[in-house]
């Protein structure tokens, strides 16, 4: 009862969110938004068992990347949008593509035997989760590789970024 | 306790996902385009995670671990770019860069 | 047997020479380019003489003799060779030639010594004359097409020689494109016979021929095609009726190139080539009288137009044009031997005629019309007579050359085997009309007032290249025919029997050719009984010469007599005179029948519509599609970002359900 319960509110909270930010006008709406839709997903996270990913979900995402957002909203003064209209694509098709999209997946997703499959039996989400044990011991020991890229990529992300904005002397 | 299919959270990823794409097309700030490609991502996050529940394989864990990663990478090199064009551009309306026309 | 064994030099001679003049003379002095022109030709001559010292060794069954010297083509079954052959006809051919070839080089190095292009002229000259011989020694149809083909380039080149002058390069266009109609035809007819005997070598065709039979005047069957077909391309080359308008025209040309080319040589080429066929026509009775036909008509025709001209050449013209009727017409009535005859005869005093005119030309300074000539006896007198001694020829005078030849066709028109009483008659007011307009014209040229200005024009004879010439012609118009006189005008007939094996070799068997004019005297027989001094009193009152003579009094009447009453009769009358004088208009029906369609579809059909419509649209229409494709696809790089993000996420529903549409299937 009490998952059901936590699951609905979560997920309407999420599709709130999602709605907000695709419909504020204010960028830090959008970015407050999004942080609220981070949130849930933990939430939701947690119910599914991963509480490591939870964890790290809340710390580098909502609290790292979005601050990030909110600093580079606020540095550069981002005003309300403007309203220009140059893209006919995107005004035609874009919403209707979108809608269709969403449909098909979830028609398919609902009723394909994935679907199926996982909701009925064999699939069935339990309450037991998977250890930070194993999960951390995968890490290192099958997908070390990635790991260490990874590591080299955030490396460059950094550089990167610290190239670009500086400013030229 | 009663069990919640996999496929609603499926489908809830599915929503945020097609949420994330309106966004993209429709917004015209550069920096509410990249939140949208966040929610996006976000949204493939929670599917990897319910297929992992539903597999009871933890494969899916680690490829949400490093889709976090990346995002977070990627967010810190576009924003520096978004800084740079702006300064360029002195507008955040992603339209008014268009110099890469025919 | 030096030259029998090689034929090939005396044809190589003159093309050595058109390559030297035209090839590495541009420069060189007047001199040195006529002795190679003339040097080349001479030598050919001297190589004939030594041919029939050579020839007249032969015994009976090696003639026709026979170089083969390379095989030309060969594809399956048909086999060209490289051959020539040497017979009697052969003999006379290379003759007159050689010979007057070598007369007319002569007079050329005198006539054109101020004109520019001199070496372009002996070039052509000599390329010409080689063509020339290639046709008539060619043992073979097909490299006597090489020869007829080459003869008609010449020719263009000779006429259109001042290329600088509209007139001449129409003329030379006109002459090239009308005879080329006669080609096809003639090309046709090679063709054709190569089909029915297999072989186009005249002497396989000619034993070929001897097995078949006679056709009749009811049935017409391969052999008349061949034959008409053939005389078609004569017809052509030998500007007979319709094919003759390049003929005046072709009078644009150097004066020497019309005494040689449109005289002596050239346009007698048809009629070599029915006579070396006669196997062939003798065995068709329709083309005969076709060949006949065309001949008679054209005659009189000829002479009608003759008539009234008042350009010197192109009385002279017409004068060729009428007398290779005359020659036709004895061809066709069987009398090959007359034909042939009156074709040498003809070159003598038609060549002689173009040469003198081409001498009074000369001396008056580059007058052509005779309406402004007059009283020039005595101050060009080698002209005057030489001239005179040919007009006598011509008109069939007795004793000179043309009154044999032309005496013996109208007799065999007359009263010949094939005889046809009508062409008869058309053959005889001809040979009337010849005999007025040709006194007309040394009339009006030699005798009476002087109708131009003393001053202007200083009237000289003409130097001794061209004047020496002009009297060895004048010999041979006068000699000329005696050696040949036919057996029923008291002469020797060693023409006719020299000449005897060429016609009478497959000759056909039927009854009605027995004893014919293919053996000679073409008289009727109760003339062949009387004495010798008989026939001619017979001959002399015949009426050829009696309309001779009338033709020569009229003329005098009307051109020394009375002088004004020309002009009269034109006036009174006045539309037949309008139509004859327009040479019966022939030239511009002519062009609205076929000139100006042609001209109309080529301009606005064939280059608007297809050249530029169809053609140039389809290229450029190519490349505007082409444009304007890129220049509608190039919008897609709008710079707009969001339509890129668009672009995307279309591409990505679109994978994405094609992905789960597959996953869903497999329920």
């Amino acid at each position: 009862m009490v998952p059901f319960f936590l699951f609905f509110v979560c997920a309407l909270l999420a599709v709130a969110g999602a709605i907000v930010l695709i419909v504020a006008w204010e960028p830090i709406h959008s970015a407050l938004s999004l942080v609220l839709v981070m949130m849930a997903l933990a939430v939701l996270y947690l119910l599914l068992g991963a509480e490591f990913i939870a964890a790290v979900q809340i710390i580098v995402y909502a609290g790292a990347v979005m601050v990030l957002f909110v600093f580079v909203i606020m540095l550069l003064n981002a005003g309300s949008e403007e309203r220009t209209n140059w893209s006919k694509l995107a005004k035609v098709a874009g919403l209707p593509l979108a809608f269709f999209f969403l449909l098909a997946v979830a028609h398919f997703l609902s009723r394909s035997a994935v679907g199926a499959n996982i909701a009925n039996g064999a699939g069935a989400v339990s309450n037991a989760g998977v250890s930070t044990r194993a999960l951390s011991v995968a890490l290192f020991q099958q997908y070390l590789f990635p790991f260490e890229a990874t590591s080299i990529l955030i490396l460059i992300a950094l550089l990167g970024a610290l190239i670009l904005a500086r400013k030229d002397e | 306790m009663s069990v919640i299919p996999v496929s609603y959270y499926l489908v809830l990823s599915a929503v945020l996902f097609g949420l994330g794409m309106v966004g993209v097309v429709f917004k015209r700030n550069i920096i509410t385009i990249f939140m949208s490609i966040e929610l996006m991502l976000n949204a493939v996050n929670l599917a990897f995670v319910a297929f992992a529940r539903a597999h009871n394989q933890l494969d899916g864990l680690v490829f949400v671990f490093f889709v976090i990663v990346v995002a977070a990478a990627e967010a810190a090199v576009g924003l520096a770019i978004v800084i740079m064009i702006t300064q360029n551009r002195q507008s955040l309306n992603v339209e008014r860069a268009n110099l890469l026309k025919f | 047997m030096l030259i029998l064994d090689h034929l090939w030099i005396i044809m190589a001679l003159p093309l050595l020479g058109a390559a030297l003049n035209g090839l590495l003379g541009k420069n060189w002095p007047k001199s040195l380019i006529n002795s190679i022109a003339i040097g080349s030709v001479s030598l050919s001559f001297l190589c004939v003489l030594e041919l029939i010292r050579e020839f007249a060794q032969l015994s009976a069954d090696q003639i026709p003799w026979i170089g083969n010297y390379f095989t030309w083509i060969t594809a399956g079954s048909f086999r060209v060779d490289f051959a020539l052959q040497v017979d009697q006809l052969t003999i006379v051919m290379l003759l007159v030639v050689t010979f007057v070839s070598s007369l007319v080089h002569i007079y050329s190095a005198g006539y054109m010594a101020h004109e520019g292009g001199y070496y372009r002229f002996f070039s052509y000259l000599n390329l010409f004359v080689f063509f020339m011989l290639t046709l008539v020694l060619g043992a073979n149809l097909l490299v006597m097409f090489v020869g007829w083909e080459g003869v008609g380039l010449c020719s263009y080149l000779l006429i259109g020689f001042w290329f600088l002058k509209q007139s001449a390069i129409s003329a030379g266009k006109k002459a090239f494109i009308t005879t080329r109609l006669g080609d096809y035809a003639f090309t046709v007819g090679i063709l054709l016979a190569f089909w029915t005997f297999g072989s186009l070598n005249f002497q396989d065709m000619f034993k070929s021929v001897a097995q078949m039979s006679s056709e009749t005047m009811a049935h017409a069957g391969v052999l008349t095609t061949i034959a008409i077909l053939l005389f078609i391309g004569a017809i052509g080359k030998s500007a007979q009726i319709p094919l003759y308008v390049w003929l005046p025209d072709a009078m644009e040309g150097p004066t020497p190139v019309s005494a040689l080319i449109h005289a002596a040589t050239m346009v007698t080429a048809g009629v070599y080539m029915v006579a070396r066929m006669n196997p062939v026509f003798s065995r068709a009775p329709i083309a005969m009288l076709v060949v006949a036909t065309v001949g008679a008509l054209t005659a009189f025709y000829a002479a009608t137009i003759g008539l009234l001209q008042t350009d010197i050449k192109k009385v002279l013209a017409y004068s060729t044009v009428s007398q290779l009727g005359y020659m036709f017409l004895g061809l066709g009535v069987g009398a090959y031997a007359a034909g042939i005859f009156h074709l040498m005869t003809h070159a003598f005093f038609k060549g002689l005629l173009f040469l003198c005119a081409g001498s009074v030309i000369h001396a008056m300074g580059g007058e052509q019309d005779m309406r402004n000539m007059g009283g020039l006896r005595k101050q060009i007198p080698i002209t005057y007579w030489t001239m005179f001694i040919a007009t006598l020829a011509i008109a069939g005078i007795p004793g000179f050359a043309g009154f044999f030849s032309k005496d013996e066709i109208l007799d065999a028109a007359g009263s010949g085997p094939h005889k046809n009483i009508l062409l008869w008659a058309l053959g005889l007011i001809g040979a009337g009309l010849t005999s007025f307009y040709m006194f007309r014209l040394i009339f009006l040229t030699f005798f009476g007032h002087e109708r131009f200005d003393h001053h202007k024009v200083h009237v000289h004879e003409s130097p001794s290249s061209m004047t020496v010439p002009l009297m060895v012609l004048a010999f041979l118009s006068i000699f000329g025919g005696w050696f040949a006189a036919p057996h029923l005008l008291g002469g020797t007939d060693y023409f006719e029997k020299f000449l005897h094996p060429v016609f009478a070799a497959y000759a056909p068997t039927a009854g009605i050719e027995q004893g014919a004019s293919l053996a000679g005297s073409a008289g009727a027989s109760g003339e062949i009984a009387q004495s010798g001094a008989m026939e001619l009193i017979h001959a002399i009152t015949g009426p050829p010469v009696i309309v001779a003579v009338l033709g020569l009094l009229l003329a005098w009447w009307l051109y020394i007599k009375k002088p004004e009453l020309p002009a009269k009769l034109a006036e009174s009358m006045r539309t037949p005179y309008k139509i004859i004088y327009n040479k019966y208009y022939v030239d511009e029906i002519y062009n609205a029948l076929f000139v100006a369609p042609l001209l109309f579809i080529s301009r606005y059909v064939l280059w608007h519509v297809i050249d530029e419509g169809l053609i140039d649209g389809i290229v450029n229409g190519s490349a505007s599609v082409a444009r304007a494709t890129g220049s509608r696809l190039r919008e897609l790089q709008s710079g707009n970002a969001r339509s890129y993000a668009s672009w995307v996420v279309l591409g990505a529903v679109g994978f994405a359900v094609l992905l789960l549409a597959m996953l869903g299937v497999r329920h």
